[in-house]
């Protein structure tokens, strides 16, 4: 049997997506067993180099996480594409643009601006251009994610991953059972389904900040008033962060067929909202602080509403 | 001129690429690290509720996202005035120690290791963790693989997830911790300081193995006579989570003691048309660039700033580890860049030691877990020591707690003004007329850099990947003359000016 050749490779991400895949413990030995590691910059010398000398479609599965912010970003994408057999968006900011996607509430001008005018800053030696002649890649106009600047077989969501989800997925590649085309890695349900705070059927008539309150144990945090993107958010984290009496945050993107996670959560509010009179309605969703950062904090390149702005800008 | 390439570099966090410009002898004339990743966060975070900090500021790093869970929280604290309980503060500190001695290990066994462990001349192939195992035997690697995967269940029971815990919350923590996580907790603590203290050999054994090593790490081209920083307690011992900073000079004479808060009474950062991250430079010494021959001009941070900057250890096992080298010293710093990692041993016992200090204290357990904060002062600093060195995160809020400004300062980026000076040195010492270009050798300027275990991913709050290493050389007119290219078998290729033009 011939060996797999998997590639991993972090574009504008934390490198948290490097450690979940490292997360895989002793499975790794399990791993590099049946498969060759050809490429994994994060934990191994292989360069661009030995990537450009393979053959067009030569590594089997690679695994991309982080999302495209730069021009540099972009040109190591279309590499990996066109050598890999199957491109898998990895993590969050791959697959939906992820935590920098929320650079695009500001554009790259304001970006480049305040990050060279903070109080400490000292621009007496100049800073860095923008220019085709910068030792430095341009930022690109706005972040993306994978999909949008290349064809994605696979996404594997979460920020990071979870380390069984990875390696199930692993186990599925060492298999031959991968099907090209969605989701991998994760349930079909929402994070309520794991979750193992009970609800009650309470219905919110105020929202609370999570700093705000110590919440009940072992109670829906959704029905004491803390905005968690639980019911919006798709399953196969394990409800990690409620089980800490934490809210979610949706790293694994909208359940269902839902494509925009503001749009799913404002449904899921709805459900919650303990009145039927719009005027009612309207001053309890206004005690929602930062709705838009919220409920896109890991999607918001891949949003109806910065593809709507995007339309409308150009690109 | 003639211009060298080393881009990117590997074995790190982050991103990176060195250009090396040569005069017509072949010297090297002026080196460069250029970082060319910028993510934005302190505009974008601009709007978001400030408890949401700790959440989103650790997306800056998957590696230490502690570290930045911590210090946004602590700004956060300080944003709304209020102090946490006792018991939150425990709960915080062993999650930040168990953290730093995890990210440590990974660092000395999986990053920086291959180099001395596997060794700086070893086959490009085998400088990896694989070969660290293989050198290392069996039951050794088998505990390093146990030790990161340990520290990562502390972050799980204390902060729900293994990469980006969440539990730290301004005025607290989000829930107790329960008697069953304590006595797990006491576990991990005991295995904790068995393996890290029996890790404290490793350094010394490669010394011994690899005198091409020994040469190296005592040799001037790696020796750096800087000032160095450190976050202390009140006995002027390091702690990660907490303290002042003490700064002392190239003789070990403190040159001042501050609050984090005071920062910016202290500390500027340069920018460069050439690089994405700015250097950070004393106010009260000036900016004189980022060249060896203004060492002592240049702030250190890190391990090695640490226990420079300190007057000992907290706990007792690190303190033994401390004076076997500092008793002799008298109080004089260690100026060698690679014995960062012999400091990172160090560093890690403590933290391994008050990992399990706190694990053993009962009022860990303690429900009393939150202060509830009321209306914000509006400002905060939150300052902690990453495992790259200090961290500073500062936040200007309204009365509500949203957030209006975000400056951070990482360690790496108080670090790169030496880092930049040690990669040019070692540039300068290595690449000579005549000299073979070999791949061993760009390793070896590699190396320079590497000991700081950088985090350009923090740095830029930005993270990119790392790729080949690829030498260009320009003619005198800029063009590029030959392009060298070394594969994962070490072999060097010289690529033809068509192929380059070609790309």
């Amino acid at each position: 049997m011939t060996r797999l050749r998997i590639a991993a490779y972090s574009a504008a991400g934390c490198g948290g997506c490097d450690i979940a895949l490292l997360d895989i413990h002793e499975h790794i030995i399990e791993l590099v067993a049946a498969a060759d590691i050809v490429f994994w910059p994060a934990a191994t010398d292989f360069k661009y180099f030995d990537v450009e000398q393979m053959p067009d479609g030569s590594i089997d599965a690679c695994f991309f996480n982080g999302a495209i912010r730069t021009e540099e970003n972009r040109h190591v994408a279309e590499l990996l594409r066109r050598k890999s057999k199957l491109l898998v968006a990895f993590g969050a900011c791959s697959a939906m643009g992820g935590v920098p996607g929320l650079g695009n509430f500001y554009g790259t001008e304001a970006i480049l601006e305040r990050a060279y005018t903070t109080e400490s800053t000292d621009t007496l030696g100049g800073r860095p251009e923008q220019s085709a002649d910068s030792p430095v890649p341009a930022l690109t106009s706005r972040v993306s994610r994978l999909s949008d600047v290349v064809p994605v077989d696979l996404e594997i969501p979460g920020c990071p991953p979870e380390a069984h989800q990875v390696w199930a997925v692993c186990q599925a590649l060492i298999a031959g059972t991968v099907t090209p085309g969605g989701i991998a890695g994760a349930g079909t349900r929402s994070v309520c389904e794991e979750c193992s705070r009970a609800k009650r059927g309470v219905r919110v008539s105020k929202f609370v900040r999570s700093h705000e309150i110590v919440p009940e144990p072992d109670w829906c945090l959704l029905e004491q008033g803390i905005v968690c993107m639980g019911p919006a958010t798709r399953s196969g984290c394990g409800a990690r962060c409620t089980s800490v009496a934490m809210p979610c945050r949706g790293c694994y993107g909208p359940a269902g067929d839902s494509i925009d996670h503001g749009a799913a959560m404002a449904a899921a509010l709805g459900s919650v909202i303990d009145s039927d009179d719009e005027a009612t309605i309207r001053s309890i969703v206004a005690d929602i602080v930062d709705p838009a950062g919220t409920f896109y904090c890991f999607s918001l390149p891949s949003s109806l509403v910065d593809r709507a702005r995007r339309t409308e800008v150009g690109r | 001129m003639k211009k060298i390439s080393i881009d990117p570099i590997t074995r790190l966090e982050g991103h990176g690429r060195i250009d090396m410009y040569l005069d017509d002898a072949g010297n090297v004339e002026q080196a460069y690290l250029i970082i060319p990743e910028l993510r934005g966060f302190e505009k974008f975070l601009e709007g978001r509720p400030v408890e949401e900090l700790p959440l989103i500021t650790q997306r800056i790093c998957g590696v230490c996202p502690e570290a930045h869970h911590a210090a946004a929280a602590k700004a956060a604290d300080a944003v709304y005035g209020v102090e946490i309980p006792l018991a939150a503060e425990l709960a915080r500190r062993l999650q930040y120690n168990a953290f730093m001695a995890g990210d440590h290990a990974t660092h000395f066994f999986a990053l920086g290791g291959p180099d001395f462990i596997v060794g700086p001349d070893a086959p490009a192939a085998d400088r990896n963790i694989v070969g660290v195992m293989r050198e290392v035997g069996s039951d050794l690697a088998a505990q390093v693989i146990r030790m990161r995967k340990e520290a990562h269940e502390v972050a799980e029971l204390i902060g729900g997830r293994r990469i980006h815990p969440v539990s730290m919350v301004p005025g607290g923590i989000s829930q107790p911790v329960s008697a069953q996580t304590q006595a797990r907790l006491k576990e991990i603590a005991q295995f904790m300081v068995e393996f890290t203290h029996a890790a404290q050999g490793v350094f010394a054994r490669s010394l011994g193995k690899h005198p091409e090593f020994r040469e190296m790490v005592m040799s001037e081209e790696y020796t750096s006579r800087t000032n160095y920083l450190a976050l202390v307690n009140e006995q002027g011992q390091p702690d990660a989570y907490d303290g002042r900073i003490r700064i002392v000079n190239p003789d070990g004479a403190e040159l001042l003691t501050y609050h984090p808060s005071e920062y910016l009474d202290h500390f500027a950062e340069r920018s460069e048309p050439w690089s994405y991250l700015k250097f950070p430079y004393l106010k009260s010494i000036g900016w004189h660039g980022t060249s060896d021959a203004v060492a002592a001009s240049l702030i250190r941070t890190g391990p090695l700033g640490s226990l420079n900057a300190a007057t000992g250890m907290q706990t007792p096992l690190a303190q033994e580890e401390f004076e076997k080298v500092y008793a002799a010293r008298k109080g004089q710093p260690i100026h060698q860049t690679l014995l960062y990692h012999w400091a990172r041993l160090v560093e890690m016992l403590q933290c391994a030691e008050i990992v399990q200090r706190i694990a053993n204290d009962e009022r860990l357990i303690d429900p009393d877990i939150r202060t509830i904060p009321g209306k914000a002062v509006g400002e905060g600093v939150g300052c902690v020591e990453a495992p790259r060195g200090l961290l500073t995160h500062h936040y200007k809020t309204d009365e509500d707690g949203i957030v209006q400004s975000v400056n951070m300062i990482v360690g790496t980026t108080y670090n790169y003004p030496a880092i930049q000076a040690s990669v040019e040195k070692a540039a300068k010492s290595l690449v000579r007329p005549g000299a073979q270009l070999t791949e061993p050798l760009m390793n070896r300027i590699e190396m320079a850099f590497r000991a700081y275990d950088p985090c350009f991913g923090c740095a830029t709050h930005a993270m990119a990947g790392t790729g080949p290493l690829e030498v260009r050389a320009y003619g005198p007119d800029g063009t590029v003359v030959d392009r060298i290219r070394r594969d994962h078998e070490g072999t060097i290729h010289h690529l033809d000016r068509e192929e380059v033009e070609g790309r």
